[in-house]
């Protein structure tokens, strides 16, 4: 899978036009766009986006940012709605109802909300039935649209309005859900976990891999959120280099079974230089709260060491 | 002429559906509707459909995938009871919002708590503000006729808006009763090729559907489903005329039993108007002139022509197989005196909550609601109009 950043962004328009109203600095966006510029430009897609920040804020009547098509119904069915779509177009196809040259890709995006939480059910059904579809998942840790309320994805002790650090509960008190292990239960073709880091090449070659692999794929993108999160919105770029460079979010994929760490950090950094650029976890950096940070860190070297492990044991002979 | 048969309701929704060949078919097992996509599978997995079936986890999953795929430009069925449409509800109304003709079968049945899996039309009543064109029918036979209408109501360009039809659970879905099919290559003639202006699967003309809708926008987007609702009413007997000339069966909005001459009138909806039909007989060997109501078509609720039919009574009882909790009668009910009170119609009228949760109601029932208009119609006073028929004291 030959790579240039420079030639795929002048060759291949963004799909996702300027003029959307998400946030400056949020994560979500530069995903989206990257992902579908791992489309073929011949190949026409249907897009299926989840009730979230992304779609209020790409497609409020009567102007869309999407050059695709798409649809969008409602929260806990995005996948779903694309399945429908996606069964629909293997109907009509093998009818004839539409050319035969025409290539449609079935691409969902969700938030986490959307895809951990309230349209976990709807997201298992499809990969089980195995429709030849993406489900991307843009994590950003917590319910930003409604204002940032918990969700099984939010960290351990991130303060969030549903989740406050009070002065007798330090944030939220659970792990996070590991929704991409959950994903990769499913036997699925392709399960992969990602960012947009280092001139988007994982991504990329992800989301070109989940494409057009045939059958039900997902893709775990953590995006982070300026609002929820509480970092500079020019630090965008950076905050996901040390989610990625402190293994607090490992980059791997899942091919078939046989798990592969994508990138390696030379060296781990400690997960404190993720927490302490985030508003939401402040109160861990007070006096008398290291046991937080140390907990925090042992969590992150536990899934880390355990993902070691699956990678060495899925490709055992 | 047509194919004798004996088949149960849900054989012949199926076998409809067989015949009308859609392109998805996503539906989630509920009793008593449950064996509507056993048959239909069936027929998928020997190949005599086109059909993509989606077996999916839920019925929201159901109602979501055939947005999906009624919105890539396909035709969607799907079928469902009870808690299965209360579950598909938040989709119920999107899929009228976004106006696609997706036609579901529903089996009729009482909506939990405590669970009870027989009939009532409660489940129905859940969504009759939701812009689906609703009909009713009274045995296999209808349920069938009425399926092979439905899309050429529902796909019309003045209305495009998603059709169910009814059918009470087990007293007609699992009753085998005779019937008179239609041939498959006039149904597929009859009901025609789906062509949808715009939808998903046009890579030329990308599209975007559901969009964030505003302060500024959504009253003007209602209006139109309003307006389309108000359409399908021409719809609707237009194309019972054309089914009328291939199969000689008539259909209307509602059907009227020697309401001629008669004086007094039950209006009822679904398997009772058969009942029904065996007591006006009765008291009319009697002298009674009783007379019945069977509507048929539920929302659009035609109010002008049910005022017109029920102007005349000296008493008339609306019998609902829902209760609405609301401490002043049935839906049915209300929507029935308020057409009579714009169409300044004055008949005595009374609601009758009857047959909750599957409770049979007999002859002697509907006979002892009839000889309650009888005293009505003599007196003119009605001390409890909100009363309630087979329930135990």
């Amino acid at each position: 899978m030959a790579y240039n950043l420079k030639e795929v962004m002048a060759n291949k328009p963004s799909r996702l036009t300027a003029g959307h109203r998400m946030c400056a600095g949020c994560g979500a966006p530069p995903v989206a766009r990257m992902i579908l510029r791992a489309l073929k430009p011949e190949d026409h897609a249907v897009i299926s986006n989840a009730t979230g920040c992304m779609e209020v804020s790409t497609f409020m009547y009567p102007y869309t940012a999407w050059t695709d098509s798409f649809i969008h119904t409602a929260f806990e069915n995005a996948a779903s709605t694309c399945s429908g779509a996606e069964a629909a177009y293997e109907s009509m196809k093998r009818q004839g109802k539409l050319p035969q040259d025409q290539n449609t890709k079935f691409i969902t995006f969700g938030g986490d909300g959307g895809t951990y939480d309230i349209g976990l059910q709807a997201l298992s059904g499809a990969m089980e039935r195995g429709h030849d579809m993406v489900y991307v998942c843009y994590d950003n840790g917590a319910y930003m649209n409604t204002g940032i309320q918990r969700s099984s994805a939010t960290p351990k002790f991130a303060d969030t309005t549903t989740s406050p650090a009070g002065s007798v509960i330090p944030g939220k008190m659970q792990s996070r859900k590991d929704l991409t292990e959950v994903m990769a239960a499913h036997h699925l073709p392709y399960v992969a976990q990602t960012i947009a880091y280092m001139n988007f090449k994982d991504l990329y070659e992800k989301a070109e891999k989940a494409i057009y692999t045939e059958g039900p794929c997902f893709l775990n993108v953590l995006s982070p959120c300026p609002r929820g999160w509480g970092y500079p919105t020019d630090m965008l770029m950076e905050i996901n280099k040390l989610a990625v460079e402190t293994c607090y979010w490992p980059l791997y994929e899942v091919e078939n079974g046989k798990y592969k760490i994508t990138y390696k950090p030379a060296k781990k950094l400690p997960i404190e230089e993720f927490l302490r650029p985030q508003k939401r976890f402040k109160h861990m950096f007070k006096p008398g709260n290291e046991w937080m940070l140390e907990e925090f860190q042992k969590e992150v070297d536990k899934r880390w060491e355990t993902l070691l492990a699956l990678e060495e044991m899925s490709n055992k002979e | 002429m047509g194919i004798r048969e004996r088949l149960s309701g849900n054989e012949a929704v199926a076998t409809a559906m067989k015949q009308i060949n859609p392109d998805v078919v996503a539906a989630f097992p509920i009793t008593p509707s449950t064996e509507i996509p056993q048959y239909f599978s069936t027929f998928v997995s020997n190949g005599t459909v086109d059909t993509e079936f989606v077996a999916v986890e839920s019925e929201h999953s159901a109602m979501s995938a055939c947005i999906g795929a009624e919105a890539a430009g396909g035709r969607a069925m799907t079928a469902t009871s009870a808690n299965g449409l209360s579950y598909m509800w938040e989709m119920i109304y999107i899929a009228s919002s976004l106006r696609l003709p997706i036609v579901m079968s529903l089996v009729n049945r009482a909506v939990s708590g405590p669970l009870n899996i027989h009939n009532d039309h409660s489940d129905a009543m859940g969504v009759r503000d939701s812009g689906w064109i609703m009909l009713f029918s009274e045995n296999n036979q209808e349920a069938y006729d009425n399926l092979v209408m439905a899309h050429r109501i529902a796909e019309n360009k003045d209305v495009l808006l998603p059709l169910m039809v009814c059918q009470d659970g087990f007293i007609t879905s699992h009753s085998i009763e005779n019937i008179e099919l239609i041939e498959d290559d006039k149904v597929k003639e009859f009901v025609g090729k789906y062509n949808p202006e715009h939808y998903l699967l046009n890579a030329k003309e990308p599209i975007a559907i559901g969009p964030l809708d505003v302060q500024h926008y959504l009253f003007e987007h209602k209006y139109q489903q309003a307006e389309a609702m108000r359409n399908a009413k021409k719809v609707i007997l237009e194309v019972a005329k054309d089914f009328e000339k291939m199969t000689g069966r008539k259909y209307s909005f509602f059907e009227e039993y020697k309401m001629e001459d008669a004086e007094i009138a039950v209006v009822c909806m679904n398997s009772t108007a058969g009942t029904t039909k065996t007591v006006v007989d009765d008291l009319r060997n009697k002298g009674v002139k009783a007379g019945m109501v069977k509507v048929r078509v539920f929302r659009p609720f035609p109010a002008e022509e049910i005022a017109e039919a029920l102007g005349n009574l000296k008493a008339v009882a609306i019998m609902d197989k829902s209760d609405s909790l609301n401490a002043a009668g049935g839906a049915l009910f209300e929507d029935v005196v308020s057409s009579m009170y714009v169409a300044k119609k004055q008949v005595p009228a009374v609601s009758y909550v009857y047959g909750i949760g599957g409770r049979d109601t007999t002859s002697k029932d509907i006979e002892e609601v009839y000889n309650n208009l009888q005293e009505i119609a003599k007196t003119g006073n009605i001390d409890n109009p909100y009363r309630y028929v087979g329930l135990r004291k």
